[in-house]
Parts: C-alpha cells; structure tokens; sequence
C-alpha cells in the first residue's frame, strides 16, 4: 500500500479533522452514487450510457475541494467527486440519469449535462456540465470567469478534461485565451490512460499531460490524482494563485480510469497488469489509510460515514425512481426565450460536516 | 434625423448599446486600437475601454465560447467575425453550444455574433460567404440581414437586447454603399418582422439584405415592361415572417425567391416549402428561384459576375413567371 507523502508547508496541513473527514466522504458519495447507478443501469432504469469514475473520485473531489463555494465547475462526466463536493444534490443526478420529468434539463440532455446558474445573492456555485464535444467547455470556462471578473465577481472556474479532449482545437484556443487575458480559471487535465479504447500514447506526444500548457506560458503541475492531500495542495495553490490574480494554470492529474468507457465496454483494450497495479492505488483506500494512520479518524468513523453515503445514495435514487417521465407534449417548449420552461437551477445539499 | 452609412449605423448601434447597457461588450479579431477589418468598431476602445472591447486571438471557437460563458454571467457580448466565412471555426460552439443551451437547461444565450458576409467585392471563396442555410436547421439560434442602414442600426439593437443567440449578418457590399435616414432617437426593428420596399400585383420578390437592392433595380426595370412586382425584404431569417410571405403570394400570385448564397440546400427551398404547404391555391406559376450558382465563390471579376444573381437574372426569371 503507497502511503500519502506529507511534506511540510502543504496547504492540506491546514485542514481540519472535519475538512478531512469531509473529504472522505465526498469521495465515498460519489462512488456510492455511482454503484447506485450500476444497479439502475443492470435494472434498464437509466436511460443510455452510464460513464463510471471509478479510481478517479480522490482526484475530482480533492481539485473542488480548493474552491469556494461560490466558484465555478465545469465537470467532465467522470466528476462526479466535483459535483458532490460542491454540494449538487445525488438526487439531481439521478433524476438525470433516469431522464425524469425534475430533472435539471427536464429529460431533453443526459447524465450530469447539467446547469445551474445562481441566482444574485445566492451563496451557490455555477455549474456547467459539458456537451459531448468535450473541449468546448474551456472556452465557456475562460468566458464565465472572464464574465464574472466584469461583473466584479472574484470568481475561480475550474474546468475537467480527459486526456483525449485536450487534443481537441477547443482546448487549445480556449486556453490561450484565458492566458493572455489573465483569466482565472484552472484547468484539471486527467491523465487517465485511455480516451474510450485509444491509449495516451496516441493521443499526444509529450511525457506528462501537464506539458499541454507549456505553450501558453501558464503553470502546470503534474499530481499523483490518486493522491487526494497532493492533488488538494498543488489545486489550492493554483486556485489561490487564480483568485488572486494570478490567471490561469492547469493541472495534470496522474490516474487511472479503472473501468471501461462505458458500462457497455468491457474495457479487454486495457491491460490486466495496467489495472492491477492501479487498483492497489486505490484513492479512497489510500485516504482511508491516511485518515486512520495520522489519527484524524478511527475504524468508527470511516464505517458511520461509509454506511452514511451508502444510505443517501441509496436514497435519493429511491426519489428519482419515482418520479415521473416528461410529458411529451412539452417536446416544443424552451428553445427560445419567452417559452421558459426549463430553469437552470439544481438543488444543493450541505454535507452532514458543515454547519 | 441624419443620413448615414450602413456601416456608421452599425458603429453606433454597437456604441449606443454599450452606453446604454454596461454589460455589453464587444470581442473579436482587431476590434480594439484598429476598429475593425471594416472599421465597424472604430473608436469603440477609446470611448468604452480595453475591457469592453477585447481584442482575441485568431481563435473564433474561443471567442464564440468564452462569449457563452460571459452570457451565463449576465453579460450580452457581441463577437465579431472578421469576415462571416469563419463562421465555420465556431460552427460547432453555435450550433451545439449556443442553440441548444436554452432547451437542453433553461441556460439562455443572450449573445449576439456579427460579421460580413456576401459578394461582389472579388473577395474569393473565403471572403465572401453567405452562411445562413448552415444555420437554418438549428432551432435556437435566430438570424437577421439588415438591407438598409435603418435596419442595420434597429435590427443590432434588437439583436443585442434579445435574450436568445443571434447570428447578424451584415452585408459588406453595403457597409459604404448605402446611405440613408436615421432617427436621432433610441429605435429597434423587432426581430421577425418583414418589410414591403416595393408594393406591386404582378409577382412578389423574395429577397433579403444586398439582394434588396437588386430585387428593387430589378423592379423599376420590370415596372417599364409594365410588370408591377412586390418586393419583401425579410430583415430576419429566423424566425422567419411566416404571415408577411403567404399575404404577399396570395396577393400576387407568383413568388420569385432572390438570395445570394448558392442554390442547392439554400433558404429558397424553405421559403418554397411554406408557400407550397400554406399558399398553394393562391398560385399561378410555379415557384422560381434565382441565387447564385452551385460552385464555390470565384475570384475574378468576370467569374464572380456569372456566379452572382443580378437584376438582369431577376428580371428575366420574372417575365418567365409573368408568361407561365
């Protein structure tokens, strides 16, 4: 088992017994929110593709763990750490998955192609789930900071994106333009081996993903992402680094994506050695570890808070199961303004370590 | 009132607006010091500052994209397309990005994307596009093409206070061509909405931006054979004015659709397919189009002239349909 490197002057040093636990548990929800998904999708309740994350939820919720709560996400479908950790609602993300009448987009987009944009006042964040065209979010990322920044926001983005789509034009223009215009955003690449069944080696020429930004002259870290206290460290770095004007940066998470594409993939692409090594890497094995040896929790705590989030999950599933699907004769409604019908608010959830 | 330019209409429609309301802002290629490749943004940078006039990278996809993210936070950018060709690099932020927003989460688009279009300049087949067919099949998104400088000023300002992604095509062969009056004060021309140039019995025109103008020469030459043909200047392509093109054909009878993009595929199928479906009692003739021919846009003068429609075409695609 690799034990979690602590190095002195990190910011994680600076997180309480809570914040760890928090961690945990969030990393822990979005793998249970996901088994709770694998059961619908085995039952034919979800409509389409179900994308897991597993192996990668240390990394999508130590990365939004550096933000504010009122900051800016644009998830990738394998973040589903980063949609808990800022406070979306397990619900929400069944309702999507099911295509439901509640969902956020009322059954016209899948999975986590959600939206929500506060409204003023709102101590919420902006959240922005991707189109299919992966790249296109770091363009509308550099916008919504730049957006916020107009508007006098002190605002951090935060976008996701897998190692396939940062060979995309999208990424690259929208990169370049959040350097040269200062903008703060922090772009989280994974690393995560295979984009669908094409290995990283064909997909670009460099050693680390992190070297993608090299051209922009911004800076880029690479991360052990199976390593949540080193991601968090190297994120809030930047993150601070961001919102205090320092623009953009991006950084390169070192992962695996531990099933295949999708749950119809079986994923014989991938060596067995590959997956085997990594999943002695586990990220939430290797926190609990961490949690358990620096006594920030005992062998209690880690079982109330697995029974915690396996329950929620279980759940919230139950309430979007019954919900119902959209009426059809609302197939016309929405497509411009004046017909409004679908809003772009989800609801949030305060984790049981927050007050 | 003041005579002005159709490109001065647009430099203080694009003003006007970022006085009004502080949260427009323009982005686009040379926009800031320069003004513009067409100088539509002269002064701009001076008057509103480099944050409200942001000069990008040669990145349209960057500039479309970051221009949906500014519109999620309340902002209602402008972007420029240096010339409406490129249109194609952001093709996908506006057609899969920008058009479905609104349906697929209730997250509104209030952006508004600019830039030339059209021939007769020798622009070549990069400078010279007409791309509203591309966008015609993308509910969402709305399109307009001012024929006049009243209109490129009224039609901006909509475009720009409108909740919902509009695409504006303004014609270059226009920009310091045409000339005409203004009110001083604040207008808009409603988004929708069709004009009648030119009244007539005899067939109706169908027609929009530069090709207004031949449809209108076309006419006074038809009018001498005693031909009285109605001219309607669509202004917007989506939504189109359903009602102002069936009360038209109903009234004359004979529907000749004038548009410069190429034939095949292009908005003269559509307007054809309406009349055809709501208005075929009405007619007497069959429908007729006259656009430009199904080749990329040449270059050389005597290419781009038989590529072009012009009045000469129009007029005798008209006396066809007047002799049906």
């Amino acid at each position: 088992m690799q034990t979690i490197a602590a190095k002195p002057g990190r910011p994680s040093e600076a997180l309480t017994r809570n914040q760890l636990l928090e961690m945990y548990y969030f990393a822990r929800l979005a793998r249970d929110v996901e088994e709770r998904l694998t059961v619908l999708f085995r039952q034919s309740k979800v409509i389409g593709g179900l994308y897991r994350s597993l192996g990668q939820e240390g990394e999508s919720v130590a990365t939004a763990y550096a933000l504010e709560r009122t900051d800016a996400i644009l998830p990738l479908i394998r973040n589903m750490g980063a949609l808990m950790t800022m406070g979306v609602r397990p619900r929400e993300i069944f309702l999507q998955y099911m295509a439901k009448d509640r969902s956020n987009s009322r059954g016209r987009d899948l999975n986590i192609h959600l939206v929500h944009l506060p409204v003023a006042g709102a101590a919420e964040p902006v959240v922005v789930g991707p189109i299919s065209m992966l790249g296109d979010s770091i363009p509308v990322a550099a916008g919504i900071a730049m957006g916020a920044r107009m508007r006098g926001q002190n605002m951090v983005a935060m976008a996701w994106i897998g190692d396939g789509a940062t060979s995309t034009g999208a990424f690259h223009e929208g990169l370049n333009f959040a350097a040269v215009q200062n903008i703060p955003l922090i772009v989280v690449a994974e690393d995560n081996k295979f984009a669908y069944s094409t290995p990283i080696a064909k997909q670009m020429s460099i050693a680390r993903i992190d070297e993608r930004a090299a051209a922009y002259g911004i800076p880029h870290e690479m991360v052990d992402g199976n390593d949540m206290l080193a991601v968090y460290d190297v994120a809030k770095r930047l993150v601070d680094r961001a919102r205090s004007g320092g623009g953009a940066a991006l950084i390169g998470v070192d992962t695996m994506r531990m099933q295949g594409h999708a749950q119809h993939d079986d994923a014989r692409y991938v060596p067995k050695a590959l997956l085997e090594e990594w999943a002695k890497k586990d990220p939430i094995t290797r926190f609990r570890q961490h949690l358990l040896a620096s006594g920030a929790a005992t062998e209690k705590d880690i079982e109330e808070i697995d029974a915690m989030t396996k329950r929620f999950a279980g759940d919230e599933a139950q309430l979007a199961e019954d919900d119902p699907m959209p009426d059809p004769s609302t197939v016309t409604r929405g497509v411009y303004a004046g017909d409004d019908f679908v809003e772009p608010q989800v609801e949030f959830v305060k984790s049981p370590f927050r007050s | 009132m003041a005579v002005i330019t159709y490109l001065d209409a647009i430099r203080q429609a694009l003003g006007e607006e970022m006085a009004r309301d502080d949260r427009v802002f323009i982005l686009g290629e040379d926009v800031g010091a320069y003004g513009g490749a067409f100088k539509a943004t002269e002064g701009l940078q001076e008057r509103f500052g480099e944050a409200r006039v942001v000069d990008t990278p040669i990145s349209e996809t960057a500039i479309v994209g970051s221009a949906i993210g500014a519109s999620y936070m309340g902002m209602r950018p402008v972007c420029e397309i240096q010339f409406v060709d490129f249109i194609a690099c952001c093709f996908d932020m506006l057609t899969n990005f920008a058009a479905t927003s609104r349906y697929r989460n209730g997250a509104g688009v209030p952006i508004v994307v600019r830039g030339p279009c059209g021939g007769g300049v020798s622009g070549g087949p990069f400078h010279s596009l007409n791309p509203e067919a591309f966008f015609l099949n993308t509910p969402g998104l709305k399109m307009v093409e001012p024929s006049t400088a009243y209109d490129a000023k009224g039609l901006l300002k909509a475009a720009i206070r409108d909740d919902d992604p509009v695409l504006y095509f303004e014609h270059k062969f226009l920009y310091r061509r045409i000339k005409d009056e203004v009110p001083d004060e604040d207008y808009i021309v409603p988004l929708g909405k069709a004009a009648i140039r030119r009244e007539g019995s005899d067939l109706s025109i169908i027609t929009f931006g530069a090709m207004t103008h031949t449809a209108l020469e076309a006419a006074a030459t038809l009018s001498d054979a005693g031909v009285e043909a109605e001219v309607l200047d669509l202004r917007s392509l989506a939504p189109l004015d359903r009602d102002a093109i069936l009360t038209t054909v109903s009234k004359t009878s004979r529907a000749l659709l004038l548009y410069e993009a190429r034939r095949t595929g292009g908005i003269g199928g559509e307007l054809a397919a309406i009349i055809a479906e709501d208005a075929f009692e009405y007619l007497d003739a069959p429908i007729m189009r006259v656009a430009s021919v199904d080749t990329p846009v040449p270059y050389s003068p005597p290419l781009e002239a038989a590529f072009l429609p012009n009045a000469d075409k129009v007029v005798a695609a008209a006396q066809k349909l007047i002799e049906y």
